[in-house]
């Protein structure tokens, strides 16, 4: 049986970028036993030699025609911004102060 | 008026016998009536849909030559991205977000003159099976309001079932379209990924995703079909093809000689005597209506449902990365000095509710390094063996049928806290997302013990979606002759506010 830790949670919760309450850690960290559980049954179904399906099509490279259309205008791109700035989006500190 | 079928509506409109703004008016006077019972929608467009309508109804009397479904209002589940219309994919993360562009099925519509009443509910970012997992709360089945409405798409297979719209937009990943069709007595039909466009669809998991129609006849679903459907130079995964000739099969409903395989391993236990009763019945009356039944084996389908929830989630970690607070949607805790990776880590923990979360989760575990090939990877190899189930299946027989789902509507609340039950819902419809194939459900009767509606299952291979219409077509035809009348007939009346 798989199981996830408490912390093996909170770490990918970090990996993921999301912050989580004590409770939720907790809770995640119980139910996942049972999904992995669940899920573990796709484990040496297929031999070495069946290939993986990524993708319903066999498509590569879609390639169009590369012509100049009309795109979102500053004004619209910018029309969800949760705060801009000098027709930009304003975002929080990327980099540390050094 | 509003209990019509679409192509009713759209002969009465090119009659002259009403007019689009009379229809529209009488949908959004219904949906003032009875939405608050139903809570289909999450945003009506009163103004937009009407000016729509004069839009059409300006056109017809100018003689000028419209689309067949013009001036015939619908349901857009709230995944799409209409322009200026709230978005929200039922996430707090996405309130207030007024799209800048028209998905492509969008376009199609307003091209189409199909008038958008507004925006439905669904589970947040199409993930579960109740619409339960909204943000904005659970949508009620018209069949008994104490009922799911099946998920994620509940909100436009209520709005139908409701008569708050004779069509509807619906998104199917692992069943989204065919399950709540199945659970509240309408048509719900999911094209061959790449017949629609998915261009301004919020990505769930790009891999399985695939809009497609939902209404109340196999027909109206048909017209729907080919309204929205065809190559988009914006999606490139779609198909660039001819849409297949769904209108057609579903006029001419014509069955014989075909070949209907029934897939063995979707059946029997885990399914509720009155789905099976219902099945088997609609088994006898394809076979009078010309068709030889017979059986087929998909020994690989028992894995489908553990692949899903490994490439599902895996898919939805990485295209939910995209709501990091910095461009669009929600911001939280942006305070001075305070760090972008902080803004998104308390912004994702208020936006996100639980299964998202749960399932974001479980995706940047099955990729991580060192489990990538044991879930992930196991998972996409258990994927190419049900698509070559399907192959095989497909030698020997024209469509595959199955019921679509195992039970009829649950009670909200009844598997809200328990995530396995849940994803059981969709244990039939999965497969044909792993292989990207057609998919339809249509109702086939009432279950005995409980009076729900049953959703009868039709497979087609790869872009030969007019196979399932021409079964469905002629199943409904057989069926309405035995019952009389539509089954939606038979739903209780609503309480209203009059």
């Amino acid at each position: 049986m798989t199981s996830l830790s408490r912390d093996d949670v909170a770490k990918l919760a970090g990996l993921a970028r999301i912050e989580m309450s004590e409770e939720e850690l907790v809770a995640l960290s119980s139910e996942f036993t049972v999904i992995l559980d669940a899920v573990a049954r796709v484990q040496g179904v297929a031999s070495a030699d069946v290939a993986a399906t990524s993708h319903p099509l066999p498509l590569r490279n879609v390639f169009r025609p590369d012509v100049v259309v009309p795109s979102l205008s500053p004004a619209d791109a910018l029309s969800g911004a949760p705060a801009q700035e000098e027709q930009r989006f304003r975002v929080p500190q990327i980099l540390g102060e050094e | 008026m509003i209990r019509n079928s679409a192509s009713d509506m759209a002969s009465k409109l090119a009659a002259g016998e009403i007019t689009s703004v009379e229809l529209t008016q009488a949908h959004l006077d219904r949906i003032s009536d009875v939405d608050k019972e139903v809570h289909a929608f999450l945003h009506v467009d009163t103004q937009g849909a009407l000016a729509q309508a004069a839009a059409v109804d300006a056109k017809r009397k100018n003689g000028e030559k419209l689309a067949p479904l013009a001036g015939v209002p619908l349901a857009l589940k709230d995944v799409m991205a209409q322009k200026g219309i709230p978005t929200t994919c039922g996430s707090k993360i996405l309130e207030g977000w007024r799209p800048p562009y028209d998905s492509t099925v969008v376009t199609n519509l307003k091209n189409n003159g199909i008038i958008i009443l507004g925006k439905t509910n669904m589970d947040e970012f199409a993930m579960g099976s109740s619409t339960e997992n909204s943000a904005y709360g659970p949508t009620h089945n018209p069949w008994d309001l104490t009922r799911i409405p099946g998920g994620s798409g509940g909100g436009s297979s209520a709005a139908l079932a409701a008569f708050e719209a004779p069509l509807a937009i619906g998104t199917d990943t692992g069943g989204s379209i065919r399950q709540p069709a199945a659970v509240t007595g309408t048509v719900g039909v999911k094209p061959t990924y790449g017949g629609v466009s998915r261009f301004g669809l919020v990505a769930f998991s790009s891999s399985l995703d695939q809009a497609g129609p939902c209404a109340r006849t196999v027909l109206d679903a048909a017209l729907l079909h080919e309204a929205i459907a065809g190559h988009d130079p914006k999606d490139s995964t779609s198909i660039n093809a001819p849409v297949p000739a769904v209108v057609h099969a579903a006029r001419a409903g014509n069955v014989k000689g075909m070949k209907i395989g029934v897939v063995k391993e979707l059946s029997g236990d885990g399914y509720q005597p009155g789905v099976r009763k219902r099945f088997e019945e609609s088994l006898e009356l394809l076979a009078a209506a010309g068709a030889e039944i017979v059986e087929v084996s998909a020994p690989n389908f028992e894995y489908a449902l553990a692949a899903y929830y490994l490439i599902a989630p895996s898919e939805c970690s990485s295209n939910l990365a995209r709501f990091d607070a910095m461009r669009y949607g929600l911001r939280v805790g942006d305070v001075d000095g305070a760090s972008a990776e902080s803004v998104m880590n308390l912004t994702r923990e208020v936006g996100f509710g639980r299964e998202v979360k749960r399932r974001i989760i479980l995706g940047t575990y099955a990729l991580s390094s060192g489990y990538y090939d044991a879930y992930y990877g196991s998972a996409q190899k258990v994927r190419t063996l049900i698509t070559q189930d399907f192959n095989k299946a497909f030698e020997i027989a024209d469509v595959l049928v199955s019921p679509t789902c195992p039970t009829t509507a649950f009670k909200i609340g009844e598997k809200a806290n328990d995530p396995l039950a849940m994803y059981l819902n969709d244990i039939a419809t999965i497969p044909v997302n792993m292989a990207g194939i057609g998919g339809m459900s249509l109702p086939a009767g009432l279950a005995d013990e409980d009076g729900l509606p049953v959703g009868f299952q039709i497979m087609s291979p790869v872009m030969k979606d007019e196979r399932m219409y021409s079964v469905g077509s002629a199943l409904e035809a057989a069926l309405l002759s035995k019952w009389g009348a539509p089954l939606l007939s038979k739903i209780p009346a609503l309480a209203g506010s009059k």
